[in-house]
């Protein structure tokens, strides 16, 4: 196999130039490639955590039906403390889960006193939120992260329009599920970040307060949010719950609860999977690059070397031992451009991250790119190219294998 | 037993629509350790004859047996295989590979053909290239070197896998009359020391006198048959 492996490097090197304009061309199509991927895939990681870790949570669980009329916030289609503790007990058989956070949702009348408006509000406990959206604190710009009692967050947006800072006295006025009208005076603790996404350009009070100006005797909550252990096993995680609390009925034996995930939440999931599916198209690009320019090489080979093969053949070559050396030559050009293309792949991508490269995501502005290599991508991406060349010398390979000496002795 | 026997063999072409009979009821017996040559003007089918011979080709009718064997029914797999055992080949062009130094065009057969482990091959490839007086250019490539070197590279890489026939197509048409003549007269004293069969084609009436045995093809048929 030495042997072959030594002939075929030296038939690769007899037309060098050509050779290394095709590992070239592999070369570059890893790399492009490979930025690509590790470029999208950050922008991606990037975007699902900014939604999932600010706003969503990994995962959701409502009371069924509570989704089909979510633009409403309604307050009858709440979870009862019944349905609380059996969602606790489920959760119980259910691994994974880092921690959970109960919400109430719930629309009000917000009013400055010299001017009112519309807001969506989340009651939240904020340890409890923190650990299932550890980055609404850092999007917190003005005043506390921690909120007390008698304080609401609003968005900046909201602020600067009501024209409301730090320090100022509001009133929030709300109707419960009965209809009855209550309203609470709280102080304004924190301006948050607007964010793009589903309850992105919400405020937050205390889940106590909101329970107040509900007017609830017994708790209640709108949703439960909850981040997992490992992102990459949601799929999992989502089917396991699913399973487990399809078997919590209500008194009419209907399942009680719904469970979904990020990508079920927020529109930013059809981007997520436009960017997969580019990535796919840059993917078969590549393929595309590859099987063309080694393909062209090989039967050019073949052509040129045709007597040489004529002379292989009449000495008793077998002809599988002429199959074995051009695709040997072909593997060769796979394994040279993937590797080289995989190496300058990952120094790129540091460059990448040496630059510090910012863009804007919805209203956040001056977000950092920060690319990763995805070491199994790009083992995947070697792998791809390396089988293409192959694939793309199999042709010429047969041909040249299934040559008569006879009529390529002749050959000129 | 002869090493190869021919009986009544004929070899048809088709050239477009029409049949050309490029050999027609050739019958001949070639013995072990013979030096022996096939004579005759171009389109005489010498070279048709050797392929025929060396296994390249098939006989259209007839029945040739080279080696104790009916080449005629071996399969494309087994006629290569049976070539790299029993047959080496030299050629008018010398086709040797480009790539490839002195040293690894005399081993080549050995690690294309008969997978032989490195210190054998070293060994006979050793041998062969002191035989051939290329021991000196080993690592030189093809186009370093002369015709007659060249042509003496692949007498070696013919004899190297020990095979019982050579069959060598006009092997002093590129070369001028001394180097044919210097390599004729390695061939035959490869012949004497390895006791190889050498049955080589040429127009060359000073080559032809160095035959032992000499056949003469005119239109396809042998006319003649000359010790």
């Amino acid at each position: 196999m030495f042997g072959i492996l030594k002939i075929a490097s030296r038939n690769l090197m007899r037309y060098s130039r050509r050779t290394a304009l095709t590992v070239s061309l592999i070369v570059i199509g890893v790399v492009f490639v490979s930025v690509f991927v590790s470029i999208s895939g950050s922008f991606k990681n990037m975007m699902i955590s900014q939604i999932t870790d600010s706003m969503t949570g990994h995962v959701q669980v409502h009371r069924k039906g509570y989704m089909g009329a979510v633009e409403t916030l309604p307050q009858n289609m709440n979870i009862k403390l019944m349905g609380l503790d059996r969602f606790d007990n489920a959760l119980k058989d259910i691994s994974g889960v880092e921690a959970i956070s109960e919400r109430i949702k719930f629309g009000g009348m917000f009013s400055t006193f010299t001017e009112t408006s519309n807001i969506r509000l989340n009651g939240i406990d904020p340890e409890k939120e923190y650990k299932v959206v550890p980055l609404l604190p850092a999007r917190i710009l003005e005043g506390s992260k921690d909120l007390k009692r008698g304080e609401i967050i609003i968005p900046r947006l909201f602020a600067n329009s009501m024209k409301v800072k730090v320090g100022d006295t509001v009133v929030v006025v709300a109707s419960n599920k009965d209809g009855s009208v209550n309203g609470k005076q709280l102080k304004v603790s924190g301006i948050v970040e607007s964010a793009t996404g589903p309850g992105g350009r919400d405020g937050y009070v205390h889940i106590e307060d909101a329970s107040e100006i509900l007017r609830m005797d017994i708790p209640e909550i709108s949703e439960i949010a909850i981040r997992i252990k490992d992102f990459d096993k949601l799929h999992e995680f989502e089917a396991a719950l699913t399973e487990r609390l399809s078997k919590e009925l209500n008194k009419k034996g209907l399942p009680m609860f719904d469970v979904h995930t990020w990508e079920k939440l927020s529109p930013f999931y059809n981007i997520a999977r436009m960017i997969d599916m580019m990535t796919l198209f840059v993917k078969i690009l590549l393929v595309a690059v590859v099987l063309i320019s080694v393909l062209n090489v090989m039967m050019m080979a073949v052509y040129e070397r045709t007597r040489e093969i004529g002379t292989a053949a009449a000495i008793g070559t077998r002809p599988s031992k002429i199959l074995l050396l051009f695709l040997s030559e072909g593997l060769m050009m796979g394994i040279i451009g993937a590797g080289l293309g995989a190496a300058i792949s990952i120094a790129a991508v540091y460059l990448i991250n040496l630059k510090k490269i910012t863009f804007n995501f919805g209203m956040q502005k001056g977000i950092i790119l920060s690319a990763s290599v995805d070491y199994k991508q790009l083992a995947v991406i070697s792998l791809t190219v390396i089988s293409v060349a192959l694939l793309a010398t199999l042709l010429p390979a047969i041909k040249a294998s299934g040559t008569e000496p006879v009529n390529a002795l002749r050959h000129i | 037993m002869s090493l190869v026997v021919a009986q009544d063999i004929s070899k048809t072409y088709l050239l477009g629509s029409t049949e050309v009979n490029a050999l027609s009821g050739v019958s001949f017996c070639l013995e072990k350790s013979s030096f022996i040559s096939f004579v005759g003007p171009s389109g005489s089918g010498k070279t048709t004859l050797l392929n025929l011979i060396g296994c390249l080709d098939k006989p259209t009718t007839g029945t040739l047996i080279v080696c104790g064997e009916d080449t005629s029914k071996l399969k494309y797999s087994a006629r290569a295989d049976f070539r790299g055992k029993n047959i080496g080949f030299i050629f008018q062009d010398f086709n040797l590979m480009p790539v490839l130094s002195v040293y690894e065009n005399t081993e080549y057969p050995l690690v294309m053909v008969q997978n032989i482990n490195a210190a054998e091959r070293k060994k006979r490839v050793e041998l062969m290239l002191d035989a051939v007086g290329m021991s000196g250019h080993r690592d030189k490539r093809p186009s370093q070197l002369s015709g007659g070197q060249k042509q003496r590279v692949a007498v070696a890489r013919a004899l190297v896998t020990n095979p019982s026939l050579i069959l060598a197509d006009e092997p002093t048409a590129n070369l001028d009359h001394d180097t044919s003549m210097k390599i004729i007269s390695l061939m035959k004293s490869m012949r004497d020391n390895f006791g190889t069969t050498f049955v080589f084609s040429t127009h060359d009436p000073k080559v032809v006198k160095e035959a032992e045995k000499v056949f003469v093809l005119e239109d396809g048929k042998l006319v003649k048959e000359e010790a």
